[in-house]
């Protein structure tokens, strides 16, 4: 349960760090009083859209974080095979990065208020993110091809669950892209798609990195990588 | 007094910022049906729970019927008693308790409280409770499928809960189960995102988080714990789904089933029990929490007194919540572990207990020369209080790795629990439906049959789940629909367990009749006005009773006080309330 652990300590830093800033040391039973003294409660800096989409990134970060903490206790046993990784993988790991990118240029464009480049922009994302989903499936193939099924052994298994939880993600973040696309090419005022651009930025950023680290420990340089930092360690 | 300001407590101008734009329902289907404001889908959530609660109390009293005159009754067959089980279990801590405390209470008193005027994401709200009678409905059809609900006790312990052997568990019976879980956890999310988000970006002017009621902070601590609990069950979910309909073996290792080699091999039932344990243990403090804040308040308000150590009771809350999460695996002692862990999660165990009990002290001392009003809602808190020490007393010694061995899977553990998470919670319901019911429906709940409600439901708890400790020293196992002739265990027993299932009756009975109340008073009961405990939240100055859409008047309240204003000396009234703005010695309500 390392990764879960890791993953709670990021989280509880983060609250941590807000906790602090939210004067939890006052005396509220002493301080009657008018509210300038009170900064914190005035009109929100930030959307709650982007702080719901933060939080719902926990949700996720937290469910990814227990597959793989369920991936490593079940590689610890004598009998794990680890499943051959299809190259392809690599070339979707590409079409992930520059489905970010594009994401990132929309955002950008918004800002600007490039409409032509927003829209773009945002086709650009869609399309990769497509090849993504449709290069994973590609590689089930392969896998499929290849004899390995997912009822056969723990760890293709789990290749599977994995990459299909991941997939999902993607795929529900396909439906707001996709009403994010059909407004900006049906010609809505720029004003109204700058948030829904900057949510699924940050939505793709965050899953890209799932993405990397689920990436990373299928691969097993992440077991190679722990295995370091224990020997290392003693 | 100190005023934080050098001018003093002027009257300033109410926020113009901070409102959001309202959904405004057209049609009688989007007022009450498909509706959005939080105030409707809270009603909608805990209709639904107390629905499905009904459910789990009926086959409590099917078990205690079978445990008490075992054999009588020829449809309860052992099969029968684990399916009854196990739905109980998993519906009393799942689809009641934590739907009532986050999805009910949280809807109806977090925006009320903190001064919005409805959830930030309302339609998702809506989304919510739609999901969340999905997954209900679910479940109620596993009591129809072919092979009946699952059996498999409420951990659903793999590799049985996916076997033959057990009731439900070749059939559609687990997966009906499973699919269940997995959408009570998706509607859950859905409803959290807003109850933080309402929490961390509504809340009115002059609504710090240290002037936050505790019951706010009870329902959004829970709310985030649960936030990163659920998706522990929900991936053990998803996998059990996977081991049993597609035949992959993360759960399931090999097994001779039947005299057959099973299609499985390789997988790890411990894994199971770590994922579960990761939420099970947190669900015990996401039902908690939301508990002990009411509780504050309630006894606050009833005791008319500022509530002790109001500080401490913020950071114990998210104490507690931050430890709940390195505790899982005392849950595991008897599945071998190495010793060091086992010493690990017995002392985080044990450190739990601090706050919890700075918690009961800080009750106390704000009970200790309170002007004490005996009202329902103060009798179920005090209630909560005793309730929660006896439970939190046994929980020491099960803490313990050397106590818990014997005593594990023994019906001691069961009264243990059913102590500390079943009646103590379930008090706190009940008080806090008798104190914000009046808000609810502008009408008081009957007094008298709350009262017969309340010593009925004190008494008849005590009187089933204390001999049952005994029953379970002794060594009657748990989870035994049945003890035939054992020779380790007395007569005593047998009568004893009779009397628990009278007591569980009995019990039972009055909760219909609390459930006839709630029907009865909101024509009958006597009209309760505003603010009938002359309480200082937000809730209670609202423009009506019950409060109209969007919460407040045109101006949202602001907020000039914490939410403990009783009995200030040199007030005129013996409370005043948060958005009162004039000092102190002049305040009240003129
Ligand atoms: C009048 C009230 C209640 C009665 C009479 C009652 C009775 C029982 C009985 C007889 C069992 C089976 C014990 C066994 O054979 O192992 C049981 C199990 C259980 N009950 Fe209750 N119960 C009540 C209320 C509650 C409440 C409010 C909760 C909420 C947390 C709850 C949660 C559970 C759980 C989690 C189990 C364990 C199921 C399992 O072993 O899988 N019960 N209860
Ligand atoms: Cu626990």
């Amino acid at each position: 349960m390392s990764a879960i652990l890791i993953f709670l300590g990021l989280v509880t830093a983060i609250a941590g760090w807000w906790l602090a800033r939210q004067r939890l040391m006052s005396k509220p039973w002493l301080e009657v009083g008018p509210i300038d003294a009170f900064p914190e409660t005035e009109a929100p800096v930030m959307h709650p859209a982007k702080i719901g989409l933060g939080v719902f990134l926990a949700v996720v970060g937290a469910i990814f974080a227990l597959l793989i903490s369920a991936y490593f206790m079940r590689m610890a046993y004598a009998d794990w095979q680890a499943t051959p990784m299809p190259w392809l993988l690599w070339l979707n790991t590409g079409m992930l990065v520059l489905a970010s990118v594009a994401l990132q240029c929309a955002v950008v464009a918004a800002h600007k208020g490039q409409l032509d480049n927003l829209k773009f922009a945002l086709l650009t994302g869609a399309l990769t993110s497509v090849a993504f989903l449709g290069g994973q499936l590609l590689a089930w193939r392969d896998l499929a091809a290849g004899g390995y099924y997912a009822a056969d052994n723990p760890a293709v298994s789990f290749f599977y669950l994995i990459t299909a939880m991941h997939g999902l993600h993607i795929i529900g973040g396909l439906f707001v892209l996709g009403r994010a696309n059909v407004r900006a090419w049906r010609g809505d005022k720029l004003a109204r798609l700058v948030l829904t651009t900057e949510l699924c930025a940050m939505y793709w950023h965050a899953l890209l990195v799932v993405w990397l680290v689920l990436f990373a420990v299928l691969m097993g340089w992440a077991a190679d990588f722990i295995d370091i930092c224990r020997r290392l360690l003693s | 007094m100190v005023d934080v300001t050098p001018h003093g407590a002027d009257l300033i101008p109410p926020a113009e910022v901070g409102e959001m734009e309202l959904y405004h329902p057209h049609s009688w289907w989007t007022k009450y049906v498909f509706a959005q404001d939080a105030k409707v889908i809270a009603i909608q959530y805990s209709g639904t729970a107390l629905a499905i609660g009904l459910v789990a109390l009926v086959l409590s009293w099917l078990m205690r019927l079978q445990l008490g005159f075992p054999g009588t009754f020829d449809f309860i067959t052992p099969e029968a008693y684990y399916q009854f089980m196990t739905m109980h279990g998993m519906i009393m801590v799942i689809y009641l308790l934590t739907a009532l405390f986050l999805g009910g209470f949280g809807n109806y008193l977090i925006p009320l409280m903190v001064g919005a005027r409805d959830m930030v994401f309302p339609y998702v709200n809506m989304l919510s409770y739609w999901i969340y009678l999905l997954a209900v409905l679910v479940l109620v059809a596993s009591f129809f499928a072919p092979g009946g609900p699952t059996g498999a006790g409420w951990t659903l312990y793999p590799p049985q809960a996916i076997l033959s052997g057990t009731p439900g568990g070749t059939g559609p019976g687990i997966i009906l189960m499973l699919v269940s879980l997995i959408l009570f956890i998706i509607g859950f999310t859905m409803g959290g995102l807003n109850y933080v988000v309402t929490v961390l970006q509504a809340r009115t002017r002059g609504m710090t988080l240290m002037r936050l009621p505790l019951t706010v902070w009870g329902i959004f601590t829970a709310t985030v714990m649960a936030l990163l609990a659920f998706p522990a069950l929900f991936v053990a979910c998803v996998m059990m789904l996977f081991d049993r309909a597609i035949g992959s073996s993360f759960f399931m290792p090999a097994i001779v089933e039947m005299g057959e080699q099973s299609p499985h091999n390789g997988g790890s039932p411990i894994m199971f029990q770590h994922l579960f344990w990761f939420f099970g243990h947190p669900e015990v403090y996401i039902v908690a929490l939301p508990a002990f804040g009411i509780v504050s308040d309630l006894i606050s308000t009833h005791a008319r007194k500022n509530i002790f150590g109001y500080r401490m009771m913020v950071w114990a809350i998210v104490g507690i919540g931050a430890l709940s999460f390195v505790v899982w695996a005392h849950h595991m002692y008897v599945s071998g572990m190495h010793p060091y862990f086992g010493f690990f999660f017995a002392t985080t165990t044990l450190i739990i207990a601090v706050p919890t009990a700075i918690k009961v002290y800080n009750w106390v001392l704000t009970l200790w020369r309170g002007d004490i009003h005996l009202t329902i809602p103060m009798l179920f808190a005090l209630a909560f209080i005793v309730t929660f020490v006896n439970g939190g007393l046994t929980g020491l010694f099960l803490g313990n790795v050397v106590v818990d061995v014997p005593l594990s899977d023994t019906m001691f553990v069961v009264a243990h629990f059913h102590m500390v998470m079943g009646v103590a919670p379930i008090l706190v319901v009940f008080g806090a439906i008798y104190h914000w019911y009046p808000k609810i429906s502008g009408r008081m709940l009957n007094e008298f049959m709350g009262r017969f409600h309340f010593w009925v439901t004190f008494i008849g708890a005590y009187l089933i789940f204390f001999p049952m400790h005994y029953v379970g020293l002794v060594g009657v196992p748990r989870r035994y629909p049945e003890l035939g002739d054992t020779a380790f265990i007395p007569p005593s027993v047998h009568t004893l367990n009779e009397f628990i299932t009278v007591a569980a009756l009995t019990v039972g009975f009055a909760q219909l009749v609390f459930l006839f109340n709630l029907f009865w008073s909101i024509r009958h009961g006597k009209k309760a006005g505003d603010n009938p405990w002359r309480a200082t939240t937000l809730e209670w100055q609202t423009a009506g009773t019950p409060p109209p859409h969007g919460n407040f008047g045109k101006e949202l309240p602001v907020v000039y006080r914490w939410a403990y204003d009783y009995s200030v000396p040199g007030a005129p009234e013996d409370f005043i309330a948060q958005n009162d703005p004039r000092p102190s010695t002049q305040g009240g309500h003129a």
